[in-house]
């Protein structure tokens, strides 16, 4: 018999899991978006990384679903104050896409089907920190949650985690994306509540 | 799923900044150029923030977003608003 019993560590059972200050818990997935779904074809998708000096990669899809994927199960934490745990995806970890990128950027800036774009430090892209995501629970992405293909970058606000990703410039200065041109904090980490601007 | 509102819904966050009723503005797209009263826009509500986007293009003319005692607007996709002064 071990020293600790299972109910000692498991106190509180699965409701009580930290979340970062301000978060509520919820088990559904809801769906923000800025505008219409945008229904990308796999046929036509394609994904460019195009780095400070022109130089640009791409990957049409199946190239892209050619290269090694990982599962992840990662929580995720909406700036709107709902967080969801425990969400299992498949992707390509852009340690993978970025392999062949010779940049010295700082700076990245997702660009979205649709318009949408979102910027952070290109070193919370890399290190197993951030994937290009095409399945949700074992099922391809359902275009209202970013399919076919979305970045997921899950230490930071799910806005970050551009739905519908097409491309990622890296850039030698920061440019502020959608909603961090408009009051939304620039970085994002919902351990430190970086909801706003000044937070 | 995800669905757009009309622009009337732009009245109560809109409400706070401007004196005059922001619905009933006649809005040029900065994108195609098409004059249309705000209420008319399309708004995406179910976001960090209001997106009001034109209903001929569908590109963005006007978002808000609030914070607990701040309030921040984005016209540059309005190429010109015509505002009806009241009293006058």
């Amino acid at each position: 018999m071990g020293i600790v019993s299972p109910g000692f560590k498991g106190r509180g059972g699965a409701g009580r899991e930290k979340l970062p200050p301000g978060q509520y818990l919820v088990t559904d997935f809801p769906v923000l978006s800025a505008g219409p779904t945008p229904r990308v074809d796999t046929g036509s998708w394609e994904l460019r990384i195009r780095t400070e000096t022109g130089e640009v990669h791409s990957w049409d899809w199946a190239a892209f679903r050619a290269l090694p994927s990982e599962e992840i199960t990662v929580d995720l934490h909406c700036v709107t104050k709902w967080s969801k745990l425990h969400t299992p995806w498949r992707g390509v970890s852009l340690d993978t896409l970025l392999a062949e990128a010779e940049t010295s950027a700082e700076y990245a800036l997702a660009r979205s089907y649709g318009g949408y774009t979102t910027n952070l430090p290109l070193q919370d892209l890399l290190d197993g920190q951030a994937w290009v995501a095409y399945e949700f629970d074992g099922e391809p992405l359902e275009s209202e949650h970013g399919g076919p293909a979305r970045l997921l970058v899950p230490h930071l606000y799910l806005w970050k985690s551009a739905k519908w990703v097409q491309g990622i410039d890296l850039l030698d200065n920061d440019e502020p994306g959608f909603w961090e041109s408009l009051g939304y904090h620039n970085y994002g980490d919902p351990w430190r509540e970086q909801r706003y601007w000044g937070d | 799923m995800n669905t757009h509102l009309d622009g009337n819904v732009l009245a109560g966050a809109l409400g706070e900044v401007f004196a005059v009723d922001i619905t009933t503005a006649v809005a040029q797209c900065a994108s195609c150029g098409t004059s249309q009263a705000m209420g008319q826009a399309l708004v995406y509500t179910d976001a960090p923030g209001l997106v009001a986007r034109c209903r001929t293009c569908g590109e963005v003319v006007l978002r808000v977003t609030r914070s607990p005692g701040r309030t921040w607007l984005d016209m540059r996709g309005v190429r010109c608003l015509e505002l009806h002064v009241p009293g006058e």
